[in-house]
């Protein structure tokens, strides 16, 4: 069950997972998880290599077909099989940024945030480029990045125009594997913060998977750690008191402590 | 199509310009829903000039492209004169906007391609030297391809792949038999039909046999294996040196010291200069055999007449015209397959770019190889 920390009591549950049991084969990778995401939270996730992070987000969003259990997204179970109007509903109300940025490689960087655009409104084709546009000021990224294709982009444009895609539909619920693995620490600062101000500014909820501690203490509100096939859940406060050795080791060990005692400084 | 439109709950968006066109209200709720028909609408807004005030208050949501929207008009009418007295916006909404409002200020970018007659010009005259680098660099590979063949021919130590060989001799070779051999069947039966049909007005249908031992022999044959190994083999060596070239693989060999060379391109060019030889002489048997059941059926002629006229139509030469053009055509589909893989970037689209290419291009050295073959041996007299 989610850890409640008080402040969410409230609020409107956006994801609810309730049972999750994910396998390959005879390897299970979840053994009846629950979880709960709130309206506008950041929610962190965490683990080891292989624990199932990107397995996780992979069956909320309806790539992975659980083998037991419930998940409802905005109220709409996406754990079975969806027919075309409610996941195309779901899909306008959800932005997922891969790991890659998954950008389309046939097409600029302004035709990829055209894309849903162009699937899912009546918009001219003037008012998309503006959109794409201003997606793409949005994001941080430099005037004329939408011409260029995605060959033409670094590791962390690409990214960020990834994340200006997954924006496009101006979306309430924003799905992000691993956003800073493989920038250098500067980049991945400023997407950081960038994801941080774009929750405000649009009123985000958000669900992280990451590795790097330094953007669980920069962005997210509450923390849910895979381990053991199972969630656990709470603040970084909260967590660093918890006994489960993995934990420990996370969030005290060398890496853990820099990025905290960094923090206590603030 | 599912639009947005359908499925948005919300209230309409509204906005409402004064009759003396003094204020500026709008409400509702301003999202990616409204923004097609909010757009048109908004353009038609013809200020009065002067002072104006924006009362943006009653907007019950709004999210960036509504905001857009709204920033854009405001734009507008401050550049069409409007002095904006007063701008009112729910205190939700003011961090988006304003977000918006400072993050717009880069100048427009102008595109690297002039418009008009130079813009085409620049382009033809980009696609020609396109052509040329490319031409230029093949050759060069084509050097250091040969240069390294002979020197494991010279000197066959360690740097001839033979398993690798072998495996590609299967691939490309034994692999391609079942569709090699019905399509070279196929083309004997159409070819003893159209030939008998043509020569029957002479009464010289016993010639039809003549036409398909030399045209299956010397051309056909040879012509059709290559067509069908460089679409087959040739684009599957682009697609797997390419993806290599995506996953980073060929980076990772050349840091090991591995010669991507050899053990890449030769065993694949080794391969198939073994294998499209024999797949040829297999085709040129086929052929027969389709045309032989044709005349079976079609011309009543016995395959002991068939036989003894096909041994005084063709001789041991026409076999080997055909088959000495082989090796050569497996060097060129080899060659171009490989260096099409090598030219891969990192990107998806680009596998199948040159894969496309690669096919082209060896399909059209075939034929080109070809009519040379066939000027060489007429000036010959073979």
């Amino acid at each position: 069950m989610a850890a409640d920390t008080g402040r969410e009591k409230k609020k409107e549950v956006v994801i609810k997972i309730r049972g999750l049991v994910n396998a390959f084969g005879s390897k299970v990778i979840h053994d009846h998880v629950d979880l709960d995401v709130y309206r506008g939270e950041v929610l962190g996730v965490v683990g080891g290599s292989g624990s199932g992070k990107s397995v996780l987000l992979r069956s909320i969003i309806g790539l992975i077909r659980p083998r037991e259990g419930t998940i409802e997204v905005l109220g709409q179970s996406t754990e079975g099989e969806i027919e075309g109007a409610a996941m195309r509903r779901l899909e306008m109300h959800w932005g997922v940024l891969f790991q890659e940025g998954a950008l389309f490689s046939s097409q600029t960087a302004a035709e990829n945030i055209q894309v849903p655009l162009r699937e899912y409104t009546a918009m001219s084709q003037e008012l998309m480029d503006e959109i794409a546009e201003m997606k793409l000021t949005m994001v941080g990224l430099p005037p004329g990045t939408g011409d260029k294709y995605p060959s033409e982009l670094s590791g962390g444009m690409k990214k960020r125009a990834g994340l200006a895609r997954a924006l496009a539909l101006d979306p309430e619920l924003l799905f992000l594997d691993e956003p800073t693995a493989g920038l250098d620490p500067i980049s991945a600062n400023q997407f950081d913060e960038l994801v941080k101000r774009l929750q405000k500014a649009l009123g985000l909820t958000v669900f992280l998977v990451t590795h790097d501690i330094d953007t669980l203490r920069a962005v997210t509100d509450r923390i849910a750690v895979l381990v053991n096939k199972k969630l656990v859940i709470g603040t970084i406060s909260e967590l660093r008191q918890n006994k489960d050795p993995w934990i420990q080791d996370y969030f005290s060990g060398v890496r853990g402590r820099a990025a905290l005692a960094s923090e206590e400084a603030h | 199509m599912t639009s947005i439109e359908a499925v948005s709950d919300e209230p309409e968006a509204w906005f409402k310009l004064d009759r003396d066109g003094r204020k500026l209200a709008l409400g509702g709720s301003w999202t990616i829903g409204e923004s097609a028909r909010l757009d048109r609408e908004l353009k038609a807004i013809k200020p009065a000039g002067g002072v104006l005030e924006i009362d943006a208050s009653q907007v019950s949501r709004m999210d960036s492209a509504g905001a857009w929207l709204l920033l854009r008009t405001r734009r507008a009418l401050e550049a069409a004169g409007a002095k904006i007295s007063r701008f009112s916006l729910p205190e939700l909404y003011q961090p988006l906007f304003e977000n918006l409002d400072q993050e717009r200020k880069a100048e427009p970018h102008v595109s690297r391609i002039p418009p008009g007659f130079r813009g085409r010009l620049y382009k033809i005259g980009r696609a020609t030297m396109h052509a040329w680098r490319q031409a230029v660099s093949m050759l060069g590979y084509l050097g250091r391809v040969t240069v390294e063949t002979g020197e494991a021919i010279v000197k066959p130590k360690h740097n001839l792949r033979i398993p690798a060989m072998f495996a590609q001799v299967e691939e490309t070779g034994i692999n391609a038999l079942p569709i090699v051999g019905l399509l070279s069947f196929l083309i004997g039966v159409v070819l003893a039909y159209q030939g008998a049909d043509q020569l029957e007005r002479f009464g010289a249908q016993i010639f039809t046999i003549n036409l398909l031992g030399v045209g299956i022999l010397r051309e056909i044959g040879g012509l059709i294996t290559a067509i069908i190994v460089a679409g087959r083999s040739g684009s599957a060596f682009t697609a797997h040196i390419g993806t290599m070239r995506v996953n980073e693989e060929i980076d990772a060999m050349q840091t090991m010291g591995l010669n991507t060379v050899d053990t890449l391109v030769l065993p694949r060019i080794v391969g198939l200069v073994i294998a499209l030889p024999l797949l040829t002489f297999y085709s040129d048997i086929m052929g027969l055999i389709g045309g032989a059941v044709m005349c079976y059926f079609q011309l009543n002629i016995t395959i002991p007449v068939f036989l003894r006229q096909l041994n005084e139509a063709v001789s041991i030469n026409t076999l080997m015209v055909g088959l000495i053009k082989a090796p050569v055509f497996a060097f060129v589909i080899a060659l171009v397959g490989c260096y099409e893989g090598f030219q891969v970037e990192r990107n998806a689209a680009s596998v199948g770019q040159l894969t496309t290419r690669s096919v082209v291009e060896s399909v059209f050295l075939v034929i080109v190889l070809d009519a040379a073959f066939s000027v060489m041996f007429s000036v010959l007299g073979i």
